[in-house]
């Protein structure tokens, strides 16, 4: 039994989900796979938009896959980080903006 | 600046010491295929060349640079160098051998006090296309190189650059702080004198290589990117960008190991491995002549002093085209730098 939830390993074994629910699977990776191909958007730009969210929804293994993206399409170490603050801005934005529903309740309950 | 391994006498110095390591780790335990078995596995026992097509000539493994990344680990340090009775042996084949390219490297091949000699020579041997292989820099080095652009749009010689990134910082750090400028500057000399330049004939390619322990992106995004800002910021033109997988050999090697990422750079090798880039590998169509005329399979195998399966053509004294074309080409795990993703080669992506 490992001891730790997470191991840099597994990342490499995503496909293997599959394993469980093909046909899911499939639909999963296919639309995964097109979602990243160069459109309205261009790729690295959806990759910067990966790495942000990676970091909001702080998953490791995400971090890992669109740091490396990162690097090898020539992002620079400093929107890499402007990204992180972006992801960071919005959840810190998010938790001070129920600021006012909590302003809203006080003064309701108050003389 | 750093020296080369050889100067520090470095265990990686030693070729029987890297094969060794080669060998050893991932590829011993079973984790991952030898090269050997994962082109067996895609139906090709042996790796055969098809024609000789391209002579590249390493004239030497003195530079004015000492790359962290170098897969012949160059330097001002490195005394070995072709002579000029060598060159002629060489201009001898090709004559003889009808090479269509001659692709001259080193080192920086500038610097062989006989260049200037060797590709006059190869232009009135008639050959097609003599490609020279330049780290940009030497051009400033020395005021007897300030007119190597003139002298190369005499000959018609095809420029191939190396130039990391279209910025400063991650160029430096992989070829020595101050090396960006100057190699901007190079390359705006290089455009005066009409390279790079719509309808001027003369071609000026540039050479990206990852800065780092990752494989190249797309070579049309990255060449659509560099065009875009050299253009923007310097008004640099240039032909065409290739990308240059780095090789685990040599200086790279070493930067693998110490950074601790020598294993998952070999695992990225292997799992982006494709089979179709390996009917494009150089190896099949290029001989690789060291600076004292012995013959390899490719420039990676020369550092590796892995000469020809042909023991009977090992030197261009007893060049034998029958042998070589008969030959097996000579694997080793470093191969799968070559054969990853969109494939790499002297030219770029070969898929």
């Amino acid at each position: 039994m490992q001891k730790t939830y997470y191991d840099p390993a597994d990342l490499k074994k995503f496909g293997q989900i599959s394993e469980f629910e093909p046909d899911l699977a499939e639909k999963f990776f296919d639309w995964y796979g097109d979602t990243f191909k160069e459109g309205a958007l261009t790729s690295r730009e959806k990759t910067l938009i990966a790495l942000a969210v990676s970091h909001a929804i702080q998953c490791p293994y995400c971090i890992d896959a669109y740091t490396s993206d990162s690097v090898k399409k020539g992002v620079s170490e400093a929107q890499m980080m402007e990204a992180v603050h972006v992801a960071a801005a919005i959840q810190g934005g998010a938790t001070l903006v129920h600021g006012v529903q909590m302003m809203n309740k006080a003064k309701k309950l108050s003389m | 600046m750093i020296k080369s391994l050889k100067s520090r006498a470095h265990d990686l110095s030693s070729t029987e010491k890297q094969l060794e390591f080669l060998a050893n780790g991932q590829f011993a335990d079973g984790t991952l295929p030898t090269f050997k078995e994962k082109i067996k596995s895609s139906g090709i026992e042996k790796l055969k060349p098809t024609q000789i097509e391209i002579f590249q000539v390493n004239v030497g493994y003195m530079c004015n640079m000492t790359c962290k990344h170098c897969h012949v680990d160059a330097g001002p340090d490195r005394k070995e160098i072709m002579t000029i009775e060598t060159i002629d042996e060489c201009i001898k084949l090709l004559k003889q051998h009808k090479i269509k390219t001659l692709d001259l490297t080193g080192g920086a091949p500038e610097m062989n006090p006989d260049f200037r000699y060797f590709v006059t020579e190869a232009r009135k041997a008639g050959v097609n296309e003599i490609i020279v292989r330049s780290n940009l820099t030497i051009f400033l080095a020395n005021p007897k190189y300030h007119d190597l652009p003139e002298f190369f749009k005499e000959n018609g010689v095809r420029v191939v650059s190396s130039l990391p990134f279209y910025n400063a910082d991650k160029t430096d750090r992989q070829r020595g702080e101050g090396v960006f400028t100057k190699s901007i500057e190079a390359l705006q000399m290089l455009n005066k004198v009409g390279y790079g330049k719509a309808n001027s004939g003369l071609m000026l390619d540039l050479v990206y290589n990852p800065s780092g322990a990752f494989l190249p992106a797309e070579q049309e995004m990255l060449e659509r990117d560099f065009k875009k800002e050299l253009k923007q910021h310097y008004d640099i033109d240039f032909n065409s960008l290739f990308t240059i997988t780095n090789i685990p050999i040599s200086r790279f090697l070493e930067y693998l190991i110490d950074s601790e990422n020598y294993e998952d750079y070999m695992d990225s090798l292997v799992t982006a491995y494709n089979p179709m880039a390996v009917e494009g590998v150089m190896c099949r169509n290029t001989i690789s002549v060291d600076y004292d005329g012995h013959l390899y399979d490719c420039d990676f195998n020369q550092m590796l002093d892995l000469k020809v399966a042909a023991p009977k053509s090992q030197h261009i004294k007893e060049f034998n085209v029958k042998a070589l074309q008969e030959r097996d080409i000579i694997v080793h795990q470093h191969c799968y730098g070559c054969t990853a993703g969109a494939g790499s080669s002297c030219q770029g992506a070969t898929v």
